[in-house]
C-alpha cells in the first residue's frame, strides 16, 4: 500500500472515531439523548433536550476537541523541536506559571471585576513562564533542553510555593475557586470564548503543517537539517510561539489539564510513525477524542456531579502510558522521537 | 579547468575559543582531497567554516566563483553535502532518510514526495547497496550501513562538493576500503568533489590527490601526497617518530609508525 493510502485511512479512522465519541458525549449526560433524536432534537427550538444540546453539551464537546487537539498538538511539536521525549508544555513549567496568575487574580478579587480577567491572567502567567524559561535557558546563543527542562520544573516549584503562600492568606471562599480552576474543567460558559478557542486551535494546526517538512528535517538535529537547507532556528522559534499561544490558550479557557500533550503525541507516534506529516494532525485528532472521552467520564461517573477533568487525564493517560511502556515490544519504539 | 572552491586567507572559530586562521587553498572541480592532522589541530573547524556552521572572522569561502556566505541555505544545500562522522540514529526508516537529500529540491509547501524524488532516493541506495535495508529503521543498522546511507542521502542533494567527516574511523578494513572505492567511484564518474578528514595517513596517500596538512590551526603543507607525506612533516605535525615508504602497487606512500621501545633498542633520539 503507498504511503498515501496508508495516511488516508489513519486520517479516516481518528474522524470516525472522533464522530463517535463526539455523539456520545452530546448523548450521555443527566438527561440522557439518544443519538437517534438528536437531529429531530436540534430542529425544535422550544425543547429543553435542544437547551440542554446548544447550551451546555456542544460548547463543552467543542471545547473539549479544541483543547486536546492544541495541547496533544503543542506537545507533538515541542517533543519534535527539542527532540526530548518529556518535553511538553506542563514540564516547561508553563502550568505553575498560568495556576500561579490565576492564583494571584482570585486573590486580589480581579475575577469579580470583570470574569474574563480570570483566563487573561492565566494567559499573562503562561505567557511570563514562557518567556523566563526561553531566555534562562539560551546559552551562548544556543537553546539548551535540559537548562529549559530544569529551570521548567524549578519555575513550577517556585509557582507552586508562591500559590500556596497566597492560598494560606486569602480568604476560605476563594480557595475553592483556585482549586477548582487548577484541576481544570470544560465548563465554560462564554460562547465568544469557545469559538475563538476552537478558531485558534484550527488555525495553529494549519500553520504548523507550514513547518511539517522542517519538522521532519529536525528530527536528524538542528545542524543536519541546516545542511539540508533548513533555518533550522527561524523553524525552531516560530513553532515555540505557536506552541506558547496554544498552550496559553487552553490553560486560560480551561485551566490545567495535564497529561495530554506528554501522553498523546507518544501514542500516536506508536501507531502512525514519526513523520510529522501524519504525526500532527493525527496527534490533534487523538488529543481532541482522548479529552473529550475523558471529559464523559468525569460527567458520568459520580451524576449528577461532576469530577475535574485534569483527574480523568492524568489517571487514564498515566496508566495506559505505564501499559503500553511496560509491554516488551512497544517499549522499545515508545519514548523515540 | 575549474575552480571549484577557494579559499582566501579564511580565519574562522568559535566564540572565545578555538579558531583557524589565515587559510588558503583552491581546489580544481573534481579533486579528491584530504585533510590530515593531529587531534584539535582544527580540521572540523575548517569544515564548520566551509559548510557556514561558523560565521566568517576574515577572508573569504568563493565556491564556484561566488562568495559562500552570500548563498541561501538552500542553494548551499544543493552545492555542499555533508557526512558527520556519526549518523543521527532516530526512529526513521532508510528510505525516509534517504529521502530527506531530496529536502533542498522540494517545493515551498510541497507535502508529498514526487516520483522523480524516490527514483533519485532508489538510485543512489542501489549504488550504496542500502535498497535492501530500505524498510529499516536506521538506529538498527550497524555504523558501516549506516554510513552508506547517510552518503545515499547526501548524494541526493545532487551536490558538486561532498564533505565527508571521519567516514572511516569507526569502520572495520573491509568497510573503510569498501567506502573509499565508493567514493573514488563517484569522483571518477560523477565528477564529484570530495573533501574528507582522515586519520589513517596511508589511506588518506592512497586514495586523496590533494592533501592539506593542519597544526593549531594553520595550515602547515598542502601539496600531493608525495609532497605532504614526508617523514619530516609528519614528525614536526604529529610529534611521532615514523617511517615512510611507498606502496609497491600503487606506488603512493605508506607510513609506519615505530614504538618507544625499538627506538631505544636502535639508540635513535
Amino acid at each position: 500500500m503507498s504511503k498515501k493510502l496508508i495516511w488516508f485511512i489513519y486520517v479516516l479512522l481518528f474522524l470516525v472515531a472522533l464522530s463517535v465519541v463526539i455523539i456520545l458525549s452530546l448523548s450521555i449526560g443527566e438527561i440522557p439523548i439518544p443519538y437517534k433524536k438528536i437531529p429531530q432534537i436540534l430542529a425544535d427550538k422550544e425543547s429543553m433536550e435542544y437547551g440542554v444540546l446548544f447550551y451546555i453539551r456542544i460548547p463543552r464537546t467543542l471545547l473539549g476537541f479544541a483543547i486536546g487537539g492544541s495541547l496533544s498538538l503543542a506537545g507533538a511539536i515541542l517533543q519534535g523541536i527539542y527532540r526530548n521525549p518529556l518535553v511538553e508544555p506542563y514540564t516547561l513549567g508553563i502550568s505553575g506559571g498560568a495556576s500561579l496568575g490565576v492564583t494571584f487574580a482570585i486573590v486580589a478579587g480581579l475575577h469579580l471585576l470583570n470574569i474574563l480577567l480570570l483566563p487573561l491572567a492565566g494567559f499573562i502567567g503562561a505567557f511570563t513562564t514562557i518567556f523566563l524559561v526561553y531566555t534562562l535557558s539560551l546559552k551562548k546563543g544556543a537553546l539548551s533542553v535540559n537548562r529549559m527542562l530544569l529551570i521548567g520544573v524549578m519555575i513550577s516549584f517556585i509557582s507552586s510555593s508562591l500559590m500556596m503562600f497566597l492560598m494560606s492568606i486569602t480568604a476560605t471562599e476563594n480557595i475553592h475557586g483556585i482549586v477548582f480552576w487548577i484541576m481544570g474543567s470544560l465548563n465554560e460558559s462564554n460562547t465568544a470564548m469557545i469559538g475563538a478557542m476552537v478558531v485558534l486551535s484550527i488555525v495553529c494546526l494549519l500553520i504548523s503543517y507550514l513547518f511539517v517538512m522542517p519538522l521532519n528535517a529536525l528530527r536528524l538535529g538542528e545542524e543536519k537539517a541546516r545542511h539540508l537547507g533548513i533555518n533550522s532556528n527561524a523553524t525552531i522559534r516560530i513553532l515555540f510561539v505557536i506552541t506558547s499561544v496554544l498552550t496559553g490558550a487552553c490553560i486560560a479557557v480551561g485551566g490545567v489539564i495535564g497529561f495530554v500533550g506528554l501522553v498523546i503525541p507518544h501514542i500516536v507516534r506508536l501507531f502512525v510513525g514519526s513523520d510529522y506529516r501524519i504525526m500532527l494532525v493525527s496527534s490533534f485528532l487523538s488529543g481532541s477524542i482522548f479529552l473529550i472521552l475523558c471529559d464523559i467520564i468525569a460527567r458520568a461517573i459520580i451524576s449528577p456531579n461532576e469530577l475535574p477533568i485534569g483527574v480523568i487525564t492524568g489517571i487514564v493517560g498515566g496508566v495506559v502510558f505505564i501499559v503500553l511502556l511496560s509491554r516488551s515490544q512497544k517499549r522499545s519504539k515508545l519514548l523515540r522521537i | 579547468m575549474k575552480k571549484l572552491l577557494t579559499l582566501n586567507n579564511f580565519s574562522c572559530g568559535y566564540k572565545n575559543g578555538f579558531s583557524i586562521n589565515g587559510i588558503s587553498f583552491s581546489l580544481i572541480e573534481g579533486t579528491f582531497t584530504g585533510i590530515i592532522g593531529p587531534n584539535g589541530s582544527g580540521k572540523t573547524t575548517l569544515f564548520r567554516g566551509i559548510s557556514g556552521d561558523l560565521p566568517v572572522r576574515s577572508g573569504s569561502v568563493l565556491f564556484e566563483d561566488r562568495d559562500l556566505s552570500l548563498l541561501t541555505l538552500r542553494e548551499k544545500a544543493q552545492k555542499i553535502a555533508i557526512v558527520s562522522q556519526f549518523t543521527e540514529t532516530t526512529h526513521i526508516t532508510v528510505e525516509e532518510y534517504v529521502l530527506m537529500g531530496r529536502m533542498p529540491y522540494r517545493k515551498p509547501f510541497q507535502f508529498f514526495d514526487k516520483a522523480e524524488d524516490i527514483d533519485i532516493a532508489h538510485h543512489y541506495m542501489q549504488l550504496t547497496n542500502t535498497y535492501r535495508l530500505r524498510d529499516k529503521s536506521m538506529a538498527e543498522l550497524s555504523g558501516g550501513e549506516q554510513q552508506m546511507a547517510s552518503i545515499a542521502s547526501a548524494l541526493c542533494q545532487n551536490p558538486a562538493l561532498l564533505l565527508l567527516d571521519e567516514p572511516t574511523s569507526h569502520l572495520d578494513i573491509t568497510h573503510q576500503v569498501k567506502f573509499m572505492n565508493l567514493m573514488q567511484k563517484l569522483n571518477d564518474e560523477l565528477k564529484l568533489s570530495v573533501i574528507m578528514i582522515v586519520h589513517d595517513l596511508t589511506l588518506a596517500a592512497e586514495y586523496c590527490d590533494y592533501l592539506i596538512m593542519m597544526k593549531n590551526g594553520r595550515i602547515h603543507r598542502k601539496g600531493s601526497p608525495e609532497n605532504v607525506l614526508t617523514y619530516e612533516n609528519i614528525e614536526h605535525v604529529y610529534d611521532t617518530v615514523v617511517v615512510v615508504k611507498i606502496n609497491p602497487v600503487s606506488g603512493k606512500p605508506v607510513v609506519f609508525p615505530v614504538s618507544e621501545r625499538r627506538l631505544r633498542e636502535l639508540n635513535i633520539p
